[in-house]
């Protein structure tokens, strides 16, 4: 088939600065044509791609299948469920995956200790691979990092069937100061393992997206789990010195870069 | 004696007159079954248009996008509409007599409310039929919307805005024949640093090859605004509006700050005067039905109605581009295909008929019950209808966002099918520079392929 793919295609004919960016971007750049469609490869590998972030969409979450016994162990993780009881429910009504079940309310009021500086919690979202492949490097890192800081951490907990509002719920249970949600995203083409976390300074019932802040791709060809830690603490701290977070809190990236 | 149905309000006679969608459901407000929602077309098409500016489905005194609403409102270019009902307005609209000239000066007259139920007694034909005979041109660095011409907006993603990465994306969309109706990034992080970059970045890549086309950052307008006074160059204000007061609020948006922020660019403008401007055209919206219901602040109202609502703010400011980003949102709000053809189809006609400068972003979610045939079924339909222009990601699939779009491919492949070209300014470019022959892309020859690489090279210099 080679000698049918046209130039824009070949890698040979490319410059080493357009080799090199094509190698880091995810995106499918240069994939050249069949006419005014795509080549069959093309066309192939996007419905095998997607067909891969399906499978994903529909993947269950289980705390102990996504990051094995020993890491549930040593973070002395839990698991918990919100008021959707099947992935449909969940799929087709938000509003249950925004809110715990009862016994998820009690079980972390429980296990967790209130009012501390930073609540960190796991969330399913549209992706289990994605909570899979991030959380066991991203977890540790944020933990250590908040240490020099002085915070002091809540107990950290999974959440089967989250959306990202429950972080307002998080904020009345636990009251801590700054509330992390990673959570997986919904799956792309290019990666099933993206991960985001979403942020809020006092959540509250009242919250939106307004009073959020997100820092998002963390995965392989995105944003690494090193980079990804070292942004949402430095949120951590810009949300504590202002006591606030939302739209109009802006992501210091100087200072960030400073560091 | 068939059954009787009994509709409370308004509110709910709209709500239940809509095909059905999940997002509906999800509210509470749909029909519950098919002979109800019929019951509510056949009542909706009896009823005078008067009524619906009579009895606003919002308060205005509760909700300044109901004021935004009735201020703008001509009330004496409605007169002559005012005792037509929605079923006659419908046919008025479809009329052989009512052609391309007269419904551009009903627009004034005509409340979103209105457009949005006129498009509840349509088929999909009818939509498509009646929009393809709207054109809604709007001028910024170039010249979009004509008859003929669709426009591309390339939309060259990256999940950690690597900006090498970002124009090499770009590039391979001008050698598509696409970025006419803008080069356009979503930024991964929402920073004044980063928004900065990518606006410096894309401007010297505009510069650099000498593209008549428009540059935006598609962050929060604040981010925006923050990075013009830092010097960042705008050319297009971005930000997505929703129907109601409430959804805006989740937005962290006022209808005062798009005021404020587009005569800040239009300022911005008037000192770039080494740009050849066009036209006085420089917001850019994005919408889609079901996010004010995600936003918790629907207010009882149906999402398409909202969805018109959010095109009344739009319309309010003048825009150079508007696109309902239409399976974006997830299965919640508009389930599968059927539905996303349906929204879509709804969205442009609406659109059109209040006087945007509509396109599409035509997508769905990998939890959504579609596939990239769903996305060229819609695509194929939208450009029958004239849609003003349509996304351009690399094979469709933004790695940034997650979700499939449209591609470079399918850009030339519909502009084939119905004979349309780019925009004018575009393609005398797209012809001089020999990236284009005989309105077709040309074969990737060295020349063109030199072209790249100088774009590229240079708009890089020091920081690649």
């Amino acid at each position: 088939m080679a000698d049918r793919r046209d130039e824009l295609a070949e890698n040979s004919g490319w410059s080493e600065l357009v080799r090199r960016i094509r190698a880091r971007s995810p995106a499918r750049i240069l994939a050249g044509r069949a006419g005014a469609a795509y080549r069959t490869e093309t066309q192939i590998q996007l419905r095998e791609d997607h067909a891969a972030a399906r499978d994903a969409v529909r993947a269950e979450f289980d705390l102990n299948a996504a990051l094995g016994v020993r890491f549930v162990e040593r973070w002395k993780l839990f698991e918990v469920r919100t008021r959707a009881s099947t992935k449909d429910e969940y799929l087709l009504h938000p509003s249950l995956g925004r809110e715990f079940s009862d016994t998820a309310r009690v079980e972390i009021l429980r296990r967790c200790v209130q009012g501390q500086d930073i609540q960190i919690t796991i969330g399913d979202g549209l992706s289990m691979p994605a909570v899979r492949a991030q959380v066991p490097a991203l977890l540790p890192l944020l933990v250590e990092g908040a240490q020099p800081h002085g915070w002091s951490l809540g107990q950290t907990f999974a959440v089967h069937y989250c959306r990202v509002g429950i972080l307002n719920e998080i904020g009345e249970l636990l009251k801590p100061r700054v509330s992390i949600l990673l959570i997986g995203e919904r799956p792309g083409l290019a990666t099933a393992e993206s991960l985001s976390a979403y942020m809020a300074y006092e959540p509250r019932t009242t919250h939106s997206d307004a009073n959020r802040n997100l820092i998002s791709n963390i995965h392989a060809r995105g944003l690494s789990a090193e980079d990804g830690a070292a942004r949402i603490l430095s949120l951590c701290a810009q949300m504590m010195k202002t006591g606030s977070s939302g739209y109009s809190l802006k992501e210091d990236r100087a200072a960030l870069e400073g560091k | 004696m068939p059954e009787r149905f009994v509709f409370s309000g308004l509110r709910e006679l709209f709500a239940k007159a809509n095909e059905r969608k999940s997002g509906d459901q999800l509210a509470g407000i749909a029909a519950g079954s098919e002979r109800e929602r019929v019951a509510a077309k056949r009542q909706l098409a009896d009823l005078p248009l008067e009524e619906i500016v009579r009895q606003p489905l919002i308060d205005p005194d509760d909700d300044d996008v109901s004021r935004l609403i009735l201020e703008s409102f001509d009330q004496e270019t409605f007169r002559p509409l005012k005792s037509m009902t929605v079923g006659e307005f419908r046919e008025h609209i479809l009329d052989d007599a009512t052609g391309e000239a007269e419904l551009p000066k009903m627009q004034r007259a005509i409340i979103p409310e209105i457009a949005a139920a006129v498009a509840k007694i349509m088929s999909n034909k009818d939509l498509v039929l009646a929009a393809a005979k709207i054109r809604n041109v709007t001028r910024c660095r170039n010249t979009m919307g004509e008859r003929g011409v669709l426009g591309i907006r390339v939309q060259p993603n990256h999940p950690v805005d690597d900006v090498g990465s970002i124009l090499l994306a770009a590039l391979e969309g001008l050698f598509y024949g696409c970025g006419d109706a803008v080069i356009g990034v979503n930024p991964a992080a929402d920073s004044v640093e980063t928004v900065g970059a990518i606006l410096h970045a894309l401007d010297r890549l505009v510069t650099a090859c000498q593209v008549p086309t428009q540059t935006c950052c598609l962050a929060h307008i604040s981010t925006q605004l923050a990075a013009l006074n830092r010097g960042a160059p705008v050319d297009l204000l971005f930000q997505s509006v929703a129907g109601t007061a409430a959804a805006n609020r989740s937005f962290g948006l006022t209808l005062a700050m798009l005021q404020e922020g587009r005569e800040q660019v239009i300022e911005h403008h008037r000192k770039r005067d080494n740009v050849a401007w066009k036209g006085p055209n420089v917001m850019y919206f994005e919408t889609g039905q079901g996010s004010a219901l995600s936003a918790e602040a629907h207010c009882g109202v149906d999402q398409l109605t909202l969805e018109a609502r959010a095109y009344g703010v739009a319309r309010a400011f003048d825009p150079f581009l508007v696109n309902s980003v239409v399976g974006f949102i997830g299965p919640e709000y508009l389930f599968d295909e059927r539905q996303i053809i349906r929204a879509g189809l709804e969205d442009h006609f609406m659109g059109k008929l209040l006087g945007l400068p509509m396109g599409c972003d035509v997508c769905y979610t990998n939890h959504a019950e579609a596939d990239q045939n769903s996305v060229d079924n819609l695509l194929l339909l939208l450009a029958a209808a004239g849609c003003n222009y349509f996304m351009g990601v690399p094979c469709g699939d933004d790695v940034m966002l997650n979700y499939q779009s449209t591609s470079y491919h399918d850009a030339i492949g519909t502009r084939r099918i119905f004979n349309l070209r780019p925009a004018p300014e575009f393609l005398a470019w797209l012809e001089e520079r020999g990236v284009y022959r005989d309105g077709e892309p040309a074969k990737f020859d060295a020349s063109v392929r030199r072209l790249l690489m100088q774009g590229l090279e240079s708009s890089l210099e020091g920081i690649a």
